[in-house]
């Protein structure tokens, strides 16, 4: 997978679904690349947030993935 | 005086059990004096305000936690849980109060100085509130603030060479029991597995993968004192092929009253002359086991393994020599249809570095589950929707008898039609000619 347009991708999805979600699951992104394996496609989601592009949001047991600083999260936290 | 009232709390104080309680107050009043001198980096009231914000939530009926958050060290996606407070203003050393679950040592093995610089540590850059240990098995460190997050991360790795353990939908931190260091039924290294694994999945462990979380567990003989065949997604059991051994000596000892049943264990309170067919023979499950005339002999093909023998009788029945592993995967804790525990997929292998066989099984069961399990769906519902079969074929493991609890109870496996000769077609004349419609 070309890295750029990867990201590109997984950006423009975000930005499509930003009125309505801001926090999506690992395979909400394996659903963009179907000719890609999940591996893969975590390795791009998880360079995004070392790129700090991405950020996880956790509730201990599941993980989430969510542009960085988008819906009220980082508010709510006092985080940003 | 406290901070808080907390009427509700102190019942709890009131029963015959040590109460969180009383530490949580022991540990408010040890901050508050503050007899080292530590220069306290969170609020030196924050247990005064867990009191607080608990009595509340009782006093309420519900929970005054919010619901997870963003925060972590640079570089890991689990290891900490974001928690906040929804009354800061009423209890402003608990706003921020996050989780941080640090790898605990194989086997639990500490020493004095690693578990002092753990609570200096945590009085200085927490709460000091710890839970040792987390279910999954980490040291768990409650209540600290985002400043201090990466300051923490940076003295566990570079002063105490520990890392974070694991949260989220990630590989979570892998534990294991005592082993080969102390316990003579141990079958494998546990630990050198546990170790080795921990090692070879870093990324797995640190940067979240999977649909939901997935567990690993080493117990190096059946009594699983891990518990990995209840609580892990894919369980490590020690076993072995051949017999178990006999010190015919030995056995005629506990007999005769010279070596007490179960290493001791019992010998609390008289429970008379010890009755090796009443203890031991009548209560092997599979009835393998016999004692006449002074004589034990066990059916060592009908053992399954249970080890009671061996744990009344340590010094006369001793595991064989041919030894390795049971793999058993699909154990969950009762979130979503019960509680299930683990089921056999490899019934015998051996564990030998650089643990290669091993390693095919899980990728192959990560693979498997990574595209076709559901949003937190663990590794045992996916068995159980698309079936054992499926779990077979993802791995390349062909099914065998052990695979089947009893015969024609849990039909899983299912012949495929180029398995079989001729396939489904069939010459339906040829057929009526020898059986009449």
């Amino acid at each position: 997978m070309d890295k750029e347009a990867g990201q590109k991708t997984v950006l423009d999805f975000l930005k499509k679904k930003s009125k309505s979600k801001s926090k999506f699951y690992l395979k909400d992104f394996n659903a963009l690349f179907p000719e890609d394996k999940p591996r893969v496609v975590k390795n791009l989601v998880n360079q995004m947030v070392q790129e700090e592009i991405l950020e996880y949001w956790s509730s201990g047991s599941t993980t989430l993935y969510g542009k960085k600083g988008a819906g009220k999260q980082a508010a709510a936290e006092h985080e940003d | 005086m406290a901070k808080h009232a907390t009427p509700l709390l102190d019942q709890l104080e009131s029963g015959p059990w040590p109460s969180f309680v009383s530490d949580l107050k022991q540990e408010a009043e040890s901050r508050a004096k503050n007899e080292k001198g530590v220069e306290h980096q969170i609020p030196q009231d924050v247990c005064e305000d867990i009191l607080g914000i608990l009595e509340l939530s009782y006093k309420h009926g519900r929970t005054h936690w919010k619901h997870g958050g963003i925060v972590g060290v640079f570089g890991y996606g689990g290891g900490v849980i974001g928690r906040y407070c929804d009354q800061p203003e009423m209890f402003p050393g608990v706003a921020h109060f996050h989780t941080l679950r640090i790898n605990q040592p194989g086997g639990k093995f500490y020493n004095t100085k690693f578990l002092r610089q753990l609570c200096d540590l945590w009085d200085f850059r927490g709460s000091g509130m710890t839970n040792m240990h987390g279910s999954t098995g980490d040291i768990v460190l409650l209540g600290t603030t985002t400043p201090q997050l990466e300051e923490i991360f940076h003295t566990i790795t570079h002063d105490m060479n520990q890392d974070l353990g694991g949260s989220g939908s990630n590989l979570r931190t892998p534990s294991d029991c005592i082993g080969q260091a102390r316990c003579e039924y141990a079958c494998y290294d546990t630990q050198d597995l546990c170790y080795a694994l921990t090692m070879e999945y870093q990324d797995e462990l640190h940067r979240p993968a999977f649909p939901y979380k997935f567990k690993f567990k080493f117990d190096g003989c059946p009594n699983c004192c891990v518990a990995s065949i209840a609580r892990s997604d894919m369980s490590f059991i020690g076993t072995w092929k051949d017999d178990i051994r006999i010190d015919k000596k030995a056995v005629a000892a506990y007999v005769g009253g010279e070596i007490p049943p179960n290493a001791g264990a019992h010998s609390g309170r008289d429970w008379g002359k010890f009755d090796i067919v009443k203890e031991v023979i009548n209560l092997c499950p599979t009835k393998c086991m016999s004692y006449e005339g002074g004589k034990l002999s066990i059916n060592n093909r009908e053992c399954t393994r249970c080890m009671h023998c061996i744990n009344v009788m340590p010094q006369a029945l001793r595991i064989g020599n041919e030894k390795g592993v049971s793999i058993l995967v699909g154990a969950k804790a009762p979130i979503l249809d019960g509680a299930q525990m683990g089921s056999l997929l490899v019934p015998f292998v051996k564990v030998e570095e650089p643990y290669d066989k091993i390693k095919e099984v899980i990728e192959a069961i990560w693979d498997w589950w990574m595209e076709e399990g559901k949003n937190r769906e663990r590794l045992g519902e996916l068995i159980k929707r698309q079936g054992f079969q499926k779990l077979l074929e993802a791995t390349g493991i062909k099914a065998i008898p052990q695979h089947v609890k009893e015969p024609r109870t849990n039909p899983y496996i299912f012949w495929k039609e180029d398995e079989v000769k001729g396939g489904w077609d069939r010459d339906i004349n040829e057929f009526r000619k020898h059986h009449q419609r």
